[in-house]
């Protein structure tokens, strides 16, 4: 299974209710080896950084045994809209 | 130290390979008793891996040749904190501790850091610690000072 950006995407936005995705594939060749995400959810709100990039993995277990590096981001909307007006 | 290290690294080695029987470098196993519980053991092991030191890090390479740069930048935040004095193991040494650190953190990457054995994150949850500066008030709850509070104080 290859996996894409799109797809990375796509079940952030289903599983963990992202309001904001941002996937990029970091990979040298862009060959979908290694991946940077930025995830927007209300979920994380009221959760502490270590729990959040938890649900991340979490929903991306069966990708993660695929993807060789994997950077995550993780912020509310709150803190999603006082980063973009900085 | 290192080599209480080292013996806990190969304590570890040896309970794994069971999974693993005829590893290349051969090692014959003399306690069979021990390989009826090896997976317990190497959990039971990791466990107190992370316990016996302050902090503690899992990565690829050493903190003198950090093979990743993930990795390296864990290195790099802790030298900027003016922490030197941490155990460090080398996953790329050990394939069974590669895979038994992630199953014991349930944490699918490597590097993983530990502060008085309890799991902290990966590279990027160390970097946000450090640029938002709770990692200065973590490192402070395990009794050392960060080295960027007396740079601070300079700088004044």
């Amino acid at each position: 299974m290859a996996i894409t950006a799109d797809h990375i995407r796509d079940k952030l936005i289903k599983e963990l209710a992202a309001v904001h995705v941002d996937v990029e594939d970091t990979s040298p060749n862009r060959c979908a080896a290694s991946f940077k995400v930025l995830v927007v959810s209300s979920q994380f709100e009221g959760k502490q950084l270590l729990q959040r990039h938890r649900m991340v993995n979490t929903c991306l277990a069966e990708e993660l045994k695929e993807i060789h590096a994997f950077e995550q981001k993780t912020l509310t909307p709150e803190q999603w809209e006082k980063q973009k007006s900085q | 130290m290192n080599s209480l290290l080292r013996s806990t690294a190969r304590c570890l080695r040896s309970g794994a390979a069971v999974f693993l029987p005829r590893q290349a470098d051969g090692r014959v196993l003399s306690a069979p008793a021990r390989l009826l519980c090896a997976a317990a053991d190497n959990q039971k092991d990791l466990g107190e891996m992370v316990k016996k030191d302050k902090v503690v890090v899992f990565m690829k390479g050493t903190p003198a040749q950090p093979m990743c740069g993930f990795s390296n930048a864990v290195v790099q935040i802790l030298r900027m904190h003016g922490v030197d004095d941490y155990a460090a193991y080398n996953v790329l040494d050990d394939q069974d501790l590669r895979q038994g650190v992630k199953d014991f953190s349930n944490w699918p990457t490597i590097p993983q850091v530990y502060f008085n054995g309890e799991f902290v994150g990966g590279c990027d949850i160390l970097l946000q610690m450090h640029q938002n500066g709770d990692l200065v008030d973590e490192l402070k709850k395990l009794g050392i000072h960060s080295a960027l509070l007396d740079a601070e104080k300079e700088s004044k």
